[in-house]
């Protein structure tokens, strides 16, 4: 396996312009899924949030909730998400973060999960409900198996809370936008512009950096670009989802695209670009347009 | 993640009940969950505070509740069997304890919204019946299935003037109402608060709605001395969360001649795949905030529960009794749909008492014992009563006239 590019070096690379796409692991089927996630990297995706269905989804929205649902019904095991993590990591180099709620990950074990992880070209998790002071499992085996570790700060997180998550995330902070749960809204709240600010803040206070990605509530390109005006990275998730449901690979392709629109400096959200672009806001230097 | 047991048992506090419990919650409700523990902490010490929660549990909710001895059917039985009255509480079980402690820190904290999930219907009638008392908004999630068989419950809320939000998501009861309530939590939490109905959850949740039932045990005790001279052999309560069972448990905790006996709901029978088993048959993992055995299969994936008790129905359990499971204290057993239908008649037709179906498991439970322990003293939590289940056990005994049927 040649050396994976990290979370954060992707999203440097797009000059802290990312797109980042969510869908979930196995939806509507495994085939389709894998389809779907290299499709939205090759469209402009930085990097790919595979998510594992769950049976309860605490932060999930009526559109992600649905489709993890019906995944389950077909008969949806973690099997099936490591062979989607490695079908997609060999066909972009666009990183594949995994957002999995905690209880899958502690009933397969901790360190068995990270090694099948990385062993499948995985990026890292994203853990939205373990906070970093029920992390230290996840952390050590995320560190012998070098993966990327993304903790949540929220709108109502304290300064402390903040300062926990920057220490312990590695590729970028989840910069959750609003306080509710997935799903596309008209306005993102203002509360994540200072949110990000905050984070920010708290990182140069600490003598460090934090890369701020955020998400829940978007869904078009001109909320990308507004977003991107403020923070490194925008999270699209039930948008892609709906998209996927509706109008299958070719949708979520298009969809993507259009998206994608929104990392480009000015450029019309309509004009969007079939593929990414080969500048600074592609997702990957070498494989998409040859997968 | 564990920590070592109090000198008393009665002295343990959260958030970990050995490894159990914690707080396993997403990023944007951890701010109101300190904010809450924080609140409770201070609540705790504060005498205006407990002044005003004994003044409401006395004048509003009418404790004490009385010790009831059930002597025909403790002659049936074998054994003395007390009964705590909890199904004398107004709105008719033990859940009003919890919801007016809540309702009371909820004020404190300036809250003017109360979002509850229910699975019988009880925790959701003692909230909206709080909401109502202190002039708050109230709504409530309740999984489709179960406001089919509680409709007497669901008409109870709203004329209380709550909202009542069918769930249609997951095994569509109460572990799904859970779901739907907390996703509320974190749109609204500003001015909501979410008022747990059992003994689960994230902490503070465990360890306050312990304390806010720990009037059950207590009373118990005392009465149970005052009427026999000395302390039962056995207590018993059904478990769902485990709130009625940790309430009247508490008291005793420390009486290491007592045993203590949590009954599960065993539905369908221990031998099937269908139950409510979550102490016997789970394993340890994480549901709704908290680590405690819960059913789940080998993904981590919780499985659904099933009970024909919708208070019963639900694939966890509160961590403190998850602890007390691993170090002894207390027992847990199974009791079938037809264990506790069978106890609910026995009980109705002995006493004139219609217990709730989630109370009836555990007088299935006491006069199982009986025939081990005869001449022995069981003290049984009668948590609710039945009005709520009438419909249910109407047809399961096949009494209901057939316009009734129709309802
Ligand atoms: C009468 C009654 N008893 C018991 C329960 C179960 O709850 P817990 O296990 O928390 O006591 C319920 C729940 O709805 C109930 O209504």
């Amino acid at each position: 396996m040649t050396a994976r590019i990290t979370t954060e070096e992707a999203i440097r690379a797009s000059g802290g312009r990312a797109l980042i796409g969510y869908l979930p692991a196995g939806f509507p089927d495994l085939a389709t899924s894998i389809e779907a996630a290299v499709a939205i990297a090759e469209a402009g995706c930085t990097a790919i949030e595979l998510g594992v269905p769950y049976s309860d989804p605490g932060m999930d929205g009526p559109v992600i909730q649905a489709a993890t649902q019906s995944t389950l019904e077909r008969g949806f095991r973690l099997e099936e998400l490591f062979e989607a993590v490695a079908a997609i990591t060999a066909r972009t180099s666009a990183p594949v973060l995994v957002m999995t709620y905690w209880n899958p990950v502690l009933r397969y074990g901790v360190d068995r999960f990270a090694e099948q992880l990385a062993a499948a070209g995985g990026a890292g998790l994203i853990t939205p409900d373990l906070t970093p002071e029920n992390a230290a499992d996840w952390l050590a085996a995320a560190e012998r198996h070098d993966l990327d570790r993304v903790f949540l700060a929220a709108p109502s997180s304290s300064d402390a809370r903040i300062d926990r998550a920057v220490e312990a995330s590695r590729g970028f902070v989840y910069t959750v936008s609003t306080m509710g749960t997935t799903g596309a809204r008209t306005d993102v709240d203002d509360a994540a512009r200072a949110l990000a600010d905050r984070i920010a803040a708290r990182a140069a206070a600490a003598g460090t950096t934090a890369l701020r990605c955020v998400g829940l509530g978007i869904s078009t390109a001109d909320q990308v670009r507004d977003v991107l005006t403020y923070a490194d990275g925008a999270i699209v998730g039930s948008a892609l989802v709906r998209a996927l449901g509706a109008g299958g690979v070719p949708a979520v392709r298009e969809l993507a695209a259009s998206l994608a629109a929104g990392t480009l400096d000015g450029g019309p959200a309509d004009a969007a670009p079939a593929i990414a672009p080969s500048s600074t806001a592609s997702s990957s230097p070498q494989k998409d347009a040859s997968a | 993640m564990t920590d070592a047991p109090a000198a008393s048992l009665r002295d343990h506090h959260g958030p970990w009940f050995g490894g159990y419990g914690g707080v396993f919650m997403p990023e944007p409700l951890m701010a109101a969950i300190d904010e809450l523990a924080a609140c409770y902490e201070a609540c705790k010490v504060d005498p205006a505070f407990q002044a005003e929660f004994a003044r409401l549990s006395r004048d509003y909710t009418g404790r004490p509740s009385m010790l009831t001895e059930a002597s025909r059917l403790s002659e049936q039985a074998g054994a003395r069997i007390l009964l705590k009255r909890e199904d004398l509480n107004h709105t008719g079980s033990h859940k009003i304890n919890n919801v007016l402690g809540q309702a009371l820190v909820a004020q404190r904290l300036g809250k003017t919204r109360l979002i509850a999930e229910t699975g019988a219907g009880q925790h959701g009638v003692a909230t909206a019946t709080a909401a109502a008392l202190f002039g708050m908004e109230c709504v409530v999630y309740m999984g489709e299935v179960d406001t089919e068989r509680q409709a007497l419950n669901v008409a109870r809320m709203r004329l209380l003037g709550a909202e009542v939000v069918p769930v249609t998501s997951g095994s569509r009861t109460l572990k799904d109402a859970i779901n739907e309530g907390l996703r509320d939590w974190v749109a609204n939490v500003d001015s909501t608060h979410y008022l747990m109905g059992t003994v689960a959850g994230p902490h503070p949740f465990p360890e306050m709605v312990r304390d806010f039932h720990r009037a059950i045990g207590e009373e118990a005790r005392e009465q149970t001395i005052a009427m026999t001279g000395g302390l039962p052999d056995a207590v018993l309560a059904c478990v769902g969360g485990g709130s009625n069972a940790m309430g009247i448990f508490h008291a005793f905790l420390d009486d290491a001649d007592v045993q203590l006996i949590g009954l599960e709901a065993a539905g369908d029978g221990a031998d099937t795949e269908r139950h409510a088993l979550s102490i016997e048959r789970g394993e340890p993992g994480l549901l709704h905030g908290m680590r405690t055995y819960l059913l789940q299969d080998g993904d981590g994936q919780t499985l659904e529960s099933h009970s024909i008790s919708a208070g019963l129905d639900y694939p966890g359990v509160g961590p403190e009794h998850a602890w007390l499971h691993d170090i002894g204290r207390a027992e847990y057993q199974p009791v079938s749909d037809a264990e506790a239908m069978e106890a609910f008649l026995a009980l109705t037709r002995a006493e004139g008492i219609i217990p709730a179906i989630e109370s009836a498991h555990a007088i299935a439970g006491a006069m199982r014992l009986a025939r081990e322990l005869p001449g022995s003293t069981l003290l049984v939590s009668l948590s609710g009563r039945g009005d709520k289940d009438v419909a249910t056990a109407g047809r399961w005994f096949d009494v209901l006239d057939e316009d009734a049927r129709q309802q």
